[in-house]
């Protein structure tokens, strides 16, 4: 149940998710966040500091990264969303073969989101330098690994190869 | 490299197929994927119940009254409780916690009351309805001032709790434990010693960060099974704490289920029980219905376990020759309102505040001390991290007094195999010597560098670490190991894969003896009703412990194939080997049978009947040289810890010399795995340390206001290292002197790649700047202010 559920004044909106048409009942102050794990049953983006520090909320709303968790599930309404699932549904992405490949992550939890950032910049920028890689995870918060295998795999990932 | 490691008649050479090899993890796919499910990840339909908790805003005050009446009217509020619900205490080292507070609050934050409602949002909106009157008194803030005479007694009842043999609280004081090392005569060596070096250094509190917040899902059902999904490095030993704690209720450990699916970073945060046995209690008044209780980002900071503060006052003295003579310690340890964990980190450092190095004298005294701030407990490090940043400031110092290279003294001082420790035991085999040596050169130490830019200077800084695991004497682990008709493996262990890799090295090791190929076993997380016992998953210990017990289980299954095969076909079992998933015969070249061909069905003998079946098989360990038993004054006469790894970091730094930012240009870390049985996951644990070590001397401290309240408890005020914080760059160097007792000579890494991070900048900058820094973090604004301070003389 989604936390503004039981509010009175719900709103019917309709969204896609990972290219699925959804048409999902959700309160004014519900954020998208809640209405994707609790609405649409998409587990990826996952719930870390709920004010946009960390990132791991990350989800792509017409290709481009936001966090979740600042936007309105309302807010969302005719835009595509994308999630890690989405990235996955037909296989590992380039990207996340490589990063499979470098062990890039370790506990996993910020996964999701760094996958969709990086995706994201790949897309803008096929051929990213280190900083570049650096600048497009900056808000996606890591605990464990010290990015650098991170940063090793998108640089793999981008047309240069690793540098 | 020592070679010529043997375990129980395993191969005695380096010729390893799975061991030693940078297997892609087992979890990997998961992860990458977004399939890896965590405790918030599973749903639990639309009986799912939320709780949340009313806590204290004061750190220290009497309970006068509660009055839940109109929570309990609110919309949505299935139940509320207090402390008058559940009158039970408990703690993993000493029971000095209530689940609900009673009749006092300790610190800010502590749960006064819980409500469960329908949704989330009506449980959050009824907490506030709950109405508490407190009669403030007056906190106790600071350690030093805590022990003062005549100070408040925080547990005026500490002498009557229940607690582990190994500490030694003092009667009517705020002290919960004292660990006290005497060994030789510190007074006399200090007398006779050429140089002796005083001084004080200061370690705030630091933050756990792991990403995934504490989550815990509990449910007791209408037969009175308690089931708890939790994000927890312990499951057993959680199961064990609500099992104790709950028992008035009527549990039994059969009855308590606690499952924990994938957890989103640790650090020590998740180690024990803290939040959960309040999810966990709660549900046990609304049976049938599961209770999640989330904490948000907040209560990650002042509601879990917080490393702990220390001051610590250390005397060191020395010959002209550079010869260590005697080692002082004091440490005063800020351990927070309830100490049931945090008292352990006190005994650990304890008993190695001498650093890894060879004294002869010595005077250790830790003290763990009540205070009204949050309760500290285990962190990464535990304790190591906290006592090194002084000791290792200190080390440098002192050479540089004697006239000798910082890095000559430490190859001189260093502990090595044989050398006795501070409680009498002797040193396990160790690299000490080559990772210091490897880290030198990484870091092209005695080379002095230039900075191109005429703002910025260039310092180089070196610090060694050790530390042991810090678990009961008889913390134990045990494995089951099963074929499948494929004769693919699945394997269960009790241990936590928290992101370090453990489920990928235990099939690592199970592929090493049985020859399956690691990406056809599966290794997963555990579940009490099925997977054995394992303690907790901390202390750097799995690899070693578990990994034991995983390798004798695999041990165990091959000597089943092969008494099945000798079985049917008559060959002696000595004489029979495994190969690619398939048993051969030395005295016959023409035997050859596969595993998936019997391991379920067994082999049919020439009058049609069968031998053999499923091929199953346990593992266990325990160490049973270890014993937590010595004399309370002196610290000797037992063996606490069961061995020490150890390492060396080293830093090229540059510095503003205006500004005082600092940039890390190059960090070297050599540690010795003893054998690194996935060498690209030991990198993972040298960076990933290490840049969570970098972040406590740099930048990140809990700041508390002086009502006890903590002033940044989020990600905006906290901060932690971002891709943009990371050194230019990173050297791991492993070393690998075998540990005779470790599985292919195995010993863990995990958390002593942070330890050195912070006294090799605080050396660093001394290198570059001539200004020594004595409390950490060392942040821009304190370099900046030591600069002016100098150059003003």
């Amino acid at each position: 149940m989604a936390r503004g559920s039981s509010e009175r004044t719900m709103m019917n909106i309709n969204i896609s998710v990972n290219g699925e048409e959804w048409a999902i009942d959700v309160a004014p102050a519900d954020v998208l966040l809640d209405a994707l794990r609790e609405k649409v049953g998409t587990k990826g983006p996952k719930i870390g500091c709920e004010r946009g520090d960390c990132g791991s909320c990350t989800v792509l709303i017409d290709g481009r990264s936001v966090r979740s968790c600042l936007v309105l599930a309302v807010e969302a309404e005719g835009y595509e969303i994308t999630t890690v699932e989405g990235v996955s549904n037909d296989g590992l992405s380039e990207l996340q073969e490589l990063m499979l490949g470098e062990n890039s992550f370790q506990c996993g939890f910020c996964a999701p989101g760094i996958v969709l950032s990086a995706t994201e910049l790949l897309e803008i920028n096929p051929n990213p330098t280190r900083h570049d890689v650096q600048e497009a995870i900056a808000g996606n918060l890591c605990r464990c690994t010290g990015y650098e295998p991170i940063i090793d795999a998108v640089l793999s990932a981008g047309e240069g190869g690793p540098r | 490299m020592t070679k010529g490691y043997s375990f129980e008649g395993e191969s005695a050479n380096d010729d390893f197929k799975a061991v030693g090899t940078s297997a892609v993890r087992v979890d990997g796919l998961d992860k990458i994927s977004g399939a890896a499910q965590f405790v918030d990840d599973i749903d639990f339909g639309p009986g799912l119940l939320h709780a949340a908790i009313v806590e204290s805003p004061h750190a220290y005050a009497k309970i006068v009254s509660i009055d839940t009446s109109e929570a309990e009217r609110a919309s949505g509020v299935v139940k509320v409780a207090t402390g008058k619900d559940f009158p039970y205490k408990f703690g993993m080292y000493m029971e000095d916690r209530y689940i609900f507070a009673q009749d006092y609050v300790r610190f800010v934050g502590e749960q006064v009351a819980g409500v469960v409602a329908r949704s989330h949002r009506e449980a959050v909106q009824a907490a506030k309805l709950v109405k508490v009157e407190y009669e403030i008194l007056e906190p106790l803030l600071d350690p030093k001032g805590a022990i003062e005479e005549g100070a408040d007694l925080i547990h005026p009842d500490l002498a009557d709790y229940t607690y582990v043999p190994w500490f030694f609280p003092q009667k009517d004081t705020n002290i919960a434990h004292w660990r006290k090392i005497r060994k030789g005569d510190t007074e006399k060596a200090f007398e006779e010693a050429d140089y002796v070096l005083e001084d004080t250094y200061t370690v705030p509190r630091y933050a756990h960060c792991a990403i995934e917040p504490h989550v815990t899902v509990s449910k007791l059902d209408q037969a009175d099974r308690l089931t708890v999904w939790t994000a927890s490095q312990s499951p057993h030993t959680q199961r064990h704490l609500f099992a104790e704690a709950l028992a008035p209720l009527g549990f039994s450990h059969k009855d308590v289920r606690v499952i924990t699916p994938y957890v989103g970073g640790g650090f020590g945060g998740k180690a024990g029980v803290s939040m959960e046995i309040l999810g966990t209690a709660l549900a046990t008044l609304v049976k049938g219905r599961p209770v999640k209780l989330r904490w948000t980002r907040e209560q990650e900071f002042y509601n879990t376990y917080q490393r702990q503060g220390v001051v610590a006052e250390l005397k060191v003295g020395v010959m002209n020759d550079g010869t260590l003579t005697a080692v002082e310690h004091k440490l005063y340890w800020d351990a927070g309102a309830y100490v049931e964990y945090g008292a352990n980190v006190v005994n650990a450092a304890g008993l190695s505040a001498t650093g890894p190095y060879r004294v002869p004298n010595i005077t250790n005294d830790s003290l763990c001390i009540y205070t009204n701030l949050p309760p500290g407990g285990p962190y990464r490090g535990f304790g190591y991290s906290e006592f090194h940043f002084g000791l290792e400031s200190h080390m440098d110092r002192i050479a540089e007094a004697i006239g000798m290279d910082p890095v000559e003294f430490r190859m001189k001082n260093a502990i090595v195999e044989g050398d006795e420790l501070s409680y009498g035991a002797s040193m396990n085999p160790s690299g000490m010597l080559e990772a210091i040596e490897k880290t030198a050169e990484a870091i092209k130490w005695g080379v002095e560098e230039e900075s191109e830019n005429p703002n910025t200077v260039i310092g180089k800084g070196m610090a060694l670490f050790w530390k042991a695991p810090a678990m009961p004497p008889n913390a134990s682990s045990a494995s089951f190991l099963k074929f499948n008709e494929d004769g693919s493996i699945n394997i269960t262990v009790s241990g936590m894969e928290l992101g370090q890799g453990y489920l990928t090295v235990m099939a690592q090791i199970a592929s090493e003896v049985l020859t399956v190929p690691v990406d056809k076993i599966r290794v997963e997380t555990p579940d009490t009703d099925r997977n054995p016992y394992e303690w907790q998953t901390v202390a750097s210990h799995v690899t070693w412990s578990c990994g034991l017990a995983v390798e004798k289980a695999a041990v165990e299954a091959r000597s089943k194939i092969f008494d099945v095969i000798h079985q049917v076909y008559g060959y002696e079992d000595d004489s029979l080997y495994l190969e690619d998933e398939t048993v051969k015969c030395r005295t016959d070249a023409s035997f050859s049978k596969p595993l998936h061909e019997f391991v379920i069905d067994g082999i049919q003998t020439e009058e049609g009947t069968w031998r053999g079946g499923p091929i199953v098989s346990s593992g266990k360990f325990m160490p049973e040289f270890t014993n937590a038993l010595s004399d309370p004054e002196t610290g000797q006469g037992g063996h606490p810890n069961v061995h020490y790894t150890v390492g060396a970091t080293g830093v090229v730094l540059e510095i503003d010399k205006e500004t005082g930012r600092i940039w890390v240009r190059k960090a070297a870390l050599a540690v010795d795995a003893g054998r690194a049985l996935n060498p690209d996951l030991v990198v993972g644990q040298i960076t990933g340390g290490l840049v969570q070590g970098l972040a406590t001397v740099l930048y990140e401290d809990m700041r508390y206001d002086d009502k006890g309240k903590l002033l940044n408890p989020n990600f905006t005020d906290y901060k932690i290292p971002t891709a943009f914080d990371i050194p230019d760059e990173i050297i791991p160097i492993i070393v690998e002197v075998p540990q005779p007792d470790g599985p292919f000579g195995a010993r863990g890494v995990g958390e002593h790649t942070m330890i050195g991070a912070a006294p090799v900048i605080a050396n660093a900058v001394y290198n570059a700047l001539g200004v020594r820094i004595k409390s950490m973090p060392i942040t821009q604004e304190k370099v900046a202010m030591a600069i002016l301070e100098k150059s003003e003389g």
